[in-house]
């Protein structure tokens, strides 16, 4: 079992709380800076766009589990920042610029998909971003000047000073890059004035603005921000997928971010990580699964989008903290083992508290 | 009747007809809402779960029209009611969003056994009004609009009397507005709760089997949820007169947006709406004015 013994003020707000804790990043960080030398292309590329996913997790999480807004349109961020960083390099902007532009351009849009949140929050929000994503796929549908319409676009192959990135291997490093400089801005975002006034903006409006906290200002930004982290994701995305079209950015595609971020454990950017990760890894395991299943069965092509609300469901139903939350239970577990008390992370007993009126 | 007028004419009547459908869709989610504060995304797939067994009826088992309308409809209500009993209520005071996650899981889940089951091609059946139309004041109206307009006002008086006469709407009332009080004074808002949703499972179902053989029955479908959330948005939250007058809102501006506005104004005019409503007006054109509560 550890116990925390601070020595000094700066302990109380470390990146990382042990010392051991840089040891197991580390190695984490070692692994998956060798894994492209010892595999095969293909499953280098399948891992980068894990690590996409992850940065779009993280910018979802930063603005749902953090700021404790609802969005259930983030795909159109996602878009927003892939047609635009195209476009970018399709003028003759080079990559390295072309990439923070395209952020650039995606959070200019959030703070636009943000300005509803001053007045509405909860469920009419999530119908507000709902509402903009579809509105955003069908504005990139009609706009062909850009976007090349319905057609799609070509994303040309990226180049850092004459330096191809078009390799997966080399992709995937730059994937890496990206993912662990957008953790550390955002876990040093959380920890710093700003992060701790989305956190309280998030638990109590009515107390953060008492405190001062400019809580319009506050939301706006958050959703800037959020879709700018979103929008970089989009940037690489559009590598990944080499061939824009709308249809790569459905409704489907924010549902599924608000899957990581949910499953994965609302308000814990480790937990949007493991979410990111479980949800890409769920078609593998689904064809896998159909291997086991009579013939009829795993035929159909329901099969994969059952097993995704089967897991969402469970994950509300029986584990509300998701992976994280589980994590640190099992965590616990380990540590105080012959000690460990059933009830320390028991839910308490909840009432019926109406949202109606908010 | 001069060319424009005409054409007006024949849009107002067929945004009608589309808009009845959404307002029925919407009444659906809104009695859900009002009872447990549940926004219903699965709505859509329990229309599209309908659409597909009436046609699985229909036209793979040859049952007559009005045999399978109160089958279906039974069916997807004793559905609803075993999905609030089993699954819903047991989210019954934590935050909105869980009941938002968990009703997207319920949907994504119908989804995949609609598809499994019936599989993803698109189908078609008959019902007793395909193809028929009749003339009223120069303005062609296909029967089966007709049919569905006065499905959906018949519908629409039926749970306004259910709500003011019968001691069950009563309740029904009573455990929406103060679920304690009710329960203090005998209500059984538990079960009566999911006898809400099995109310708002028939009109899923009733709506899935006169849209279906309007456009095409699709998993596809499902998508009329968001359009039924912008007629509530539009109605005003939570009011079930506002929710018939918001879907009938919705499906004239659709109409009106696809041949008075620029090309694909028609898909998102539904969309801009809510957003427009909700920035400017979030109560809507019905909703009851209420003040936040720290």
């Amino acid at each position: 079992m550890r116990f925390d013994y601070h020595t000094r003020y700066r302990q109380g707000f470390a990146l990382l709380k042990h010392p051991a804790d840089w040891v197991n990043y580390g190695v984490l960080l070692a692994a998956l800076l060798v894994v492209p030398l010892v595999s095969s292309n293909y499953f280098v590329g399948e891992l980068s766009y894990v690590l996409i996913l992850c940065v779009a997790s993280l910018g979802l999480m930063m603005l749902s589990g953090f700021t404790g807004q609802i969005s259930l349109g983030h795909a159109s961020f996602v878009a927003i920042g892939a047609y635009g960083h195209a476009w970018l390099l399709a003028q003759g902007v080079p990559f390295i610029l072309a990439l923070p532009l395209a952020a650039l351009i995606s959070a200019g849009a959030g703070l636009l998909a943000g300005i509803p949140a001053i007045r509405v929050s909860g469920l009419y929000l999530a119908m507000v971003t709902l509402a903009f994503s579809i509105v955003v796929e069908q504005v990139i549908g009609m706009w062909r000047g850009v976007t090349g319409g319905f057609m799609g676009m070509l994303v040309e192959t990226p180049s850092i000073a004459g330096i191809s990135l078009g390799s997966p291997k080399v992709f995937y490093y730059l994937c890496l890059l990206i993912l662990v400089l957008v953790l550390l801005a955002l876990a040093n975002l959380l920890r710093s004035g700003i992060g701790r006034a989305f956190t309280g903006v998030r638990d109590s409006e009515a107390a953060a603005y008492a405190l001062g906290i400019e809580v319009k200002r506050v939301k706006v930004g958050a959703f800037g921000l959020s879709a700018g982290i979103t929008g970089l994701a989009g940037a690489l995305m559009a590598h990944h997928i080499g061939y824009l079209t709308p249809d790569a950015f459905t409704l489907l595609l924010s549902l599924d971010l608000v899957l990581m971020v949910v499953i994965g454990g609302m308000g814990s950017l480790r937990g949007a990580i493991l979410g990111a990760v479980l949800i890409s890894m769920l078609p593998n395991a689904v064809a896998l699964l159909k291997d086991v299943l009579p013939q009829s069965m795993a035929r159909q092509s329901g099969l994969e989008i059952f097993v995704a609300g089967a897991v969402l469901a469970f994950f509300v139903l029986f584990e509300p903290t998701g992976l994280n939350g589980r994590w640190l239970k099992i965590r616990a577990l380990l540590e105080n083992f012959p000690l460990y008390r059933r009830d320390t992370f028991r839910r308490q007993k909840a009432y019926m508290k109406s949202e109606r009126n908010r | 009747m001069s060319p424009a007028l005409e054409l007006f004419s024949q849009l107002t009547v067929n945004g009608i007809a589309v808009g009845a459908i959404y307002a029925l869709v919407a009444m659906g989610i809104v009695l859900i809402h009002k009872a447990t504060e549940v926004l219903n995304f699965a709505h859509g797939d329990l229309l599209v779960l309908s659409a597909f067994s009436a046609w699985a009826l229909i036209a793979g088992a040859g049952m007559p029209f009005w045999l399978v309308l109160p089958l279906v409809a039974a069916g997807v209500g004793i559905l609803a009611y075993g999905m609030d009993a089993v699954i819903v209520r047991r989210i019954a005071g934590q935050p909105q969003f869980a009941g938002v996650m968990l009703t997207i899981a319920l949907a994504f889940m119908l989804r995949g056994l609609v598809q499994m089951v019936f599989g993803t091609d698109s189908q078609s059946y008959d019902t007793p009004w395909t193809g028929g139309s009749v003339r009223i004041l120069g303005v062609t109206v296909a029967d089966l609009s007709l049919v569905i307009m006065a499905a959906v006002f018949l519908i629409a008086a039926l749970l306004w009397v259910f709500f003011r006469k019968t001691r069950l709407g009563i309740a029904m009332q009573a455990a929406s507005q103060n679920q304690l009080a009710a329960h203090l004074n005998g209500v059984r808002v538990k079960r009566l709760n999911s006898l809400v949703w099995a109310l708002a499972g028939v009109t899923a179902a009733v709506a899935g089997i006169f849209l279906a053989p309007l456009t095409l029955v699709d998993t596809a479908l499902w998508l009329i949820t968001l359009k039924a959330l912008a007629a509530i948005v539009l109605g005003g939250f939570g009011s079930l007169p506002g929710a018939v007058l918001g879907g009938i809102l919705i499906g004239l501006i659709e109409q009106y947006a696809g041949v008075y506005l620029p090309d694909g104004f028609k898909d998102i005019a539904a969309y801009l709406v809510l957003i427009a409503v909700l920035i400017l007006k979030p109560n809507g054109l019905m909703g009851d004015a209420h003040g936040r509560r720290v």
